[in-house]
């Protein structure tokens, strides 16, 4: 096992390194920085798909430790504190470590055009990389949280300096709000390990904690993580936010950060709090449904068409809250499962909408019209892209929500079942947003200022066509991530049915 | 099981192949070998599927259905599973022939109707995708499979309505088209989820059964509503068929829907998409069948439909509008005579002839009906206009077309022999032999109804004289040889076909049947002089050339006149629903309260705490007497205190 947990470390020291010797390259030498972010990102991506088959094969050889947990290690690093450098990982962080590098792949190849301090901004977002992939294998609170907040704040200058609109006041607001969320986690942190006597989510998973103390700890935590996760009424960071950020902030934002968010709700707040868990769930129920369904409502309203996708990101992330809000194992399996669905989904969205605006210069849906004339290729994708979101069978997004459907609808609870009905119907509303964006943007007659435009290049049909093929491979064939995902839920879901 | 029936997977491939290949690949480099190889693909599993119906037909498996092959798709536990695969009973075997058959004709008409369109290429692309769901759809073997080809149909057809997305038109009915039938959508997969979680499964085989009604007919409050599991659930299901097949108020859709090229509104209105909700109505029949309410709702809506778009289509003046509001008239016949299965006495037991001449009529209607669209496009394509007043006289210009329309329209009108008077027959008996009077004398009415607005269509277009338009009208040999071939079933299949229908349809599952008699004496003399007499009243108004008595006639009526033109202003309402209702009520209001409210107290906190930022500030402004000021102050204060509190 000694190797593949080096690898797993390998996996955020890569990022890095990459980081540090972006320093050393000069800054006139453009295509240089960019092709070592590609080059090292490729590495990271190939390394993570390597882990994955690593661990498929380990699951099916049932070498996971007693946790579920495989290719585990934990090297003392604080002893005083009973800080360890813990780590390892479950079918759900191999995942979203998969997504992520995926993301991150095609994020480096959407930012090909960018012309302003490219160093600086691949820097950043190597750091930003570096965190996500470390909260993914971390296994201890404190070098969670750590590596948290490393993911985190590096948004702030990716949005405040490469930016475009009103990015001082969209990054200070979403750096604010998630900084706030933190403060939460951070709370609830401290009192898990003043309870528990230790950081290891493991071993506070298997101590029984006192209810008074997990009916405070459990509403900061996810809450905190809801923050990320874009719940109702905390996220009005994240139509700013993401229409304010440059592409591939955009796309690793809402593709892979967003889910951090969603992780830590299961991880950490469900995981380690299920008593709480089960005394606040209705009150997210209700928010998380209010999430779904005013998201898609609000959206049929934007004119911009980065807007549009954000709030349909905040009704798409509602999904995956509302999963854990309805708490049955099927519905954590879709939780998962949207998570992954939408983090391809958006990701391929804000790619698009980057190279969309790249051409038009423009992100008002009104003043396009008949894109699909002269950019086919990136209009077929949008349209791809689209459908995935309202949940056409054969891409991920119905995999994913028709999971969450049949799960919510197992909880038998009156105020379950009148919300998992509103959050069905939801469906239409996502139908009208979709097609009302589309036909606006790439039907009817062109517009003649857009005589001249170019399709997409090579470079960035790269992107595009990794994502599509993720998304069909998901919807087509969703059976081998149900089977990941499922061994790992079990666990998750037993502490809560405990 | 014999390889016939486990290579039936080829039926599915052949399109889906011709729909990658031609849309990633070949649409784009040379048209007509896309096309070809649509409508090679098309007419390989049309023989496939005859094949399998013969051998289906003449050696039926004992319990008439058969899975000729299955394999887990999404598992969601340990109980629930979702399959893909191939379930083959009488009426998925009639409905592959059907698709495949009329897919057949209208990929050669395309060949002759799409010959200067730039994008012909993606057209076939899209019709073979369109064709792959349907057929997808009519094997599957449970219900989830089910709505996912019947989303795979709605968007394939959002895709060909939507065609020339250059014309705000096509893309506004595009739309339309996928909104109005993806609402009904919803309710099916809300009925999805509840008979899953009640049955714990999707398959049919399992649903369509005594034990399965059981366990749901059962009563359940929620909150203040006290409901029967059974009704709740089979109606969501049937709304999935009621959007589809475009029933009474979801109808709108359907009218529009020939925005898109003419071959689409041919596959559309006849074999795919509008069939798929009877189909799915007739696929889950066991269950339906033991909630009365249900089979009810059903009758009702279906004869409704029925007349109301019988009376519009005697008033629109678009060739295309007039097929579609006759579509939708037969499907009403199709949908009512499902609900008219179960005696109105009350008595327990179901008439499966309902049933029988429902599909039977999806079997006949589709040959005819795909036959009057491929005509009605083979004579827009000569004359360029939709408007039938401004044809006229095309009887010498396009014989071919002409006869075969004529056949159609016959067939339609439900005059003997043809074969649409063998399936409306069995209905109508099916109507009045479960004592259903009112519905069936409905049928009779809308009967005439039919013959005489179809034939006002025929004398108005092809008879009196020959008008400006007409002149260079010409007939193309790839649009003319489907119309011709399809009138060969139109004209026989009837009486050939009648027998098997009645003789070996029978649903999924086991049914309390009632025995009755198979015939009355004086209906088919009734319903075939409602036929004539339509007839003979479009000739006598249409049939001169001379409209005098007609416009007369109109004029008399003036207002209903103008309310049945403008189709109920249905569509208006409709538009007043979404645009003034939904969006300026519902999510303009969101959308303000997001901006305002929700955002407005992030910034409001925001402008709080920067304030006191500001006032902290103040006091922090580098004057070492402020300081020196406050801490004596302070030292002051905290003396002060401790002295009050010893």
């Amino acid at each position: 096992m000694m190797a593949e947990s080096t690898l797993l470390t390998a996996t955020w020291v890569i990022p890095f390194l990459i980081a540090l010797f972006t320093i050393f390259i000069p800054k006139e030498n453009d295509s240089s920085i960019k092709r070592f972010n590609l080059i090292g990102s490729g590495i990271n991506l190939s390394l993570v798909i390597y882990l994955t088959v690593r661990f498929v094969n380990a699951m099916h050889a049932g070498l996971g430790d007693a946790n579920g947990l495989y290719f585990a290690k934990k090297v003392p690093w604080f002893g005083k504190l009973n800080i360890e450098y813990n780590i390892g990982v479950d079918g759900i962080s191999i995942l979203m470590m998969l997504l992520t590098g995926i993301v991150v792949f095609c994020g480096v190849l959407a930012s090909w055009g960018l012309k302003d301090q490219t160093k600086e901004f691949f820097i950043m977002l190597n750091i930003l990389v570096a965190g996500v992939f470390g909260v993914f294998i971390s296994f201890d609170l404190f070098t969670f949280f750590l590596f948290y907040e490393v993911a985190v704040l590096p948004m702030y200058l990716l949005i405040g300096l490469w930016g475009t609109g009103k990015k001082e006041y969209a990054a200070m607001k979403l750096t604010l709000m998630l900084v706030g969320g933190s403060a939460l986690i951070l709370a609830g942190i401290l009192g898990l390990y003043f309870e528990a006597n230790s950081f290891d989510i493991m071993v506070i998973a298997q101590t029984n904690l006192p209810e008074s103390f997990q009916y405070w700890a459990f509403p900061a935590l996810f809450l905190g993580f809801g923050i990320l996760g874009a719940l109702f009424p905390f996220h009005t960071w994240s139509p700013d936010g993401h229409a304010s950020a440059p592409t591939a902030v955009s796309m690793l934002h809402a593709g892979v950060l967003m889910k951090l968010g969603g992780y830590g709700c299961l991880r950490v707040a469900i995981f380690l709090c299920p008593e709480g868990c089960n005394e606040w769930m209705s009150v997210f129920l209700i928010l998380t449904t209010i999430n779904i369904c005013y998201g898609a409502f609000a959206a049929i309203k934007q004119t911009d068409l980065k807007y549009v996708t954000a709030y349909s990101s905040v009704s798409h992330c509602g999904f995956v809250l509302f999963a854990f809000a309805a708490m049955t194992q099927t519905a954590f399996q879709g939780a998962v499962l949207q998570m992954i669905s939408h983090g391809l989904m958006t990701a391929l969205f804000f790619c698009l909408i980057g190279m969309i605006y790249g051409r038009t210069h423009t992100r008002i849906m009104g003043d396009m019209g008949g894109l699909m004339q002269r950019i086919p290729f990136l209009g077929v994708a949008f349209i791809i892209a689209g459908l995935a979101s309202l949940g056409l069978p054969g891409l991920s997004g119905f995999v994913a929500e028709v999971t969450i459907f049949v799960g919510a609808f197992e909880n038998g609870n009156i105020v379950n079942r009148v919300c998992t009905v509103l959050a069905i119907l939801s469906i239409v509303v996502t139908a009208v947003y979709v097609l009302r964006a589309a036909n606006q943007m790439l039907m009817g007659p062109l517009n003649p200022e857009f005589e001249k435009l170019e399709d997409a290049t090579y470079i960035e049909k790269i992107p595009v066509i990794i994502l599509l093929f993720c998304l069909f491979a998901f919807g087509i064939s969703p059976g081998w991530i149900i089977e990941i995902v499922n061994h790992s839920i079990e666990p998750i879901f037993k502490a809560v049915g405990r | 099981m014999s390889d016939v029936y486990s290579y039936s997977w080829l039926i599915l491939v052949a399109p889906f192949i011709a729909f990658l290949v031609n849309s990633l690949w070949l649409g784009k480099k040379n048209w007509k070998a896309a096309a070809g190889l649509s409508t090679f693909a098309m007419a390989g599993s049309a023989v496939y599927s005859i094949k399998i119906a013969f051998d289906f037909f003449t050696q039926l498996p004992a319990q008439k259905h058969i899975i000729a092959w299955q394999y887990n798709w999404l598992e969601f536990n340990d109980t629930l599973t979702a399959k893909i695969g191939c379930l083959l009973d009488p009426i998925s075997v009639m409905m592959l022939v059907v698709i495949t058959v009329i897919a057949t004709m209208v990929n050669i008409y395309s060949i002759g109707y799409m010959k200067d369109d730039p994008s012909a290429g993606r057209f076939f692309g899209t019709l073979s995708l369109f064709c792959f769901s349907m057929l997808g759809l009519v094997v599957a073997t449970n219900l989830i499979q089910i709505y996912v080809f019947w989303e795979l149909v709605g968007v394939s057809s959002y895709l060909l309505i939507g065609f020339w997305y250059t014309k705000p038109s096509a893309v506004a009915a595009s739309k339309k088209a996928f909104i109005v039938t993806r609402f009904a959508d919803a309710f099916f997969l809300l009925g999805i989820i509840i008979t899953g979680y009640v049955l714990k499964t999707f398959d049919f085989i399992d649903i369509n059964s005594l034990q399965a009604a059981d366990s749901m007919n059962h009563i359940v409050s929620v909150g203040f509503l006290t409901v029967n599991v059974l009704t709740v659930s089979t109606i969501l299901i049937f709304i999935g068929g009621w959007g589809k097949s475009a029933m009474f108020p979801l109808h709108i859709w359907l009218p529009d829907a020939m925005e898109g090229p003419t071959p689409v509104s041919s596959i559309i209105h006849s074999a795919t998409m509008v069939v798929a909700g009877i189909f799915l109505t007739a696929r889950l029949f066991t269950i339906f069948s033991f909630s009365f309410v249900t089979l009810d709702i059903i009758a009702a809506v279906g004869c409704f439909t029925a007349l109301f778009a019988a009376v519009i289509a005697c008033t629109q003046s678009d060739i295309k509008r007039i097929l579609a509001f006759s579509t939708l008239s037969q499907l009403g016949y199709m949908m009512f005579s499902l609900g008219v299965t179960h005696d109105i006495s009350g008595d327990e037991g179901i008439n499966i002839l309902g049933f029988q001449a429902s599909m039977f009529h999806v079997f006949t209607h589709a040959f005819f009906k795909c036959m009057l669209f491929l005509m009605a496009g083979a004579v827009i394509h000569a004359v360029h206009t939709n408007d039938i007043w401004k044809m006229g006289g095309l009887r010498k210009k396009m014989p071919f077309t002409y006869w075969s329309t004529l056949a159609a329209c016959l067939a339609i009108g439900g005059i003997p022999p043809l074969s649409g008077f063998w399936s409306k027959d069995e209905i109508l008996l099916a109507s009045f032999l479960s004592g259903h009077n009112i519905i069936g004398s409905i049928g009779l009415i809308v009967g005439g109804l039919t013959a005489f607005y179809m034939f006002r269509l025929f004398f108005v277009t092809f008879h009196g004289e020959l008008k400006e338009s007409g002149q260079h009208a010409h007939e193309d040999k790839w649009m003319t040889t489907p119309i011709v071939l399809l009138a060969i079933p139109t004209i026989g299949i009837g009486w050939i076909a009648k027998s098997y229908f009645l003789g070996s349809f029978t649903p999924l599952g086991h049914i309390a049947q009632i025995e009755s008699p198979h015939h009355l004496t004086w209906l088919p003399i009734v319903a075939s002089i409602m036929g004539v007499s339509g007839l003979i009243i479009a000739w006598v108004l249409y049939g001169k050339g001379n409209y005098k008595t007609a416009t007369a006639l109109s004029e008399k009526f003036g207002k209903s006149y103008t309310v049945i033109k403008n189709k109920f202003y249905i569509d208006e309402i409709y538009l007043h629903i979404t645009h003034k209702i939904i969006f300026d009520k519902v999510a303009a209001p969101i959308k303000w309260f997001d901006s305002n409210i929700v955002d407005g107290f992030m910034n409001f906190v925001g402008w709080v705490l920067h304030l006191f930022g500001k006032l902290v500030r103040f006091s922090q402004n580098g004057q070492i007497q402020l300081y020196i000021g406050t801490m004596f102050l302070g030292f002051f204060l905290i003396y002060f205190i401790y002295k009050v509190a010893a």
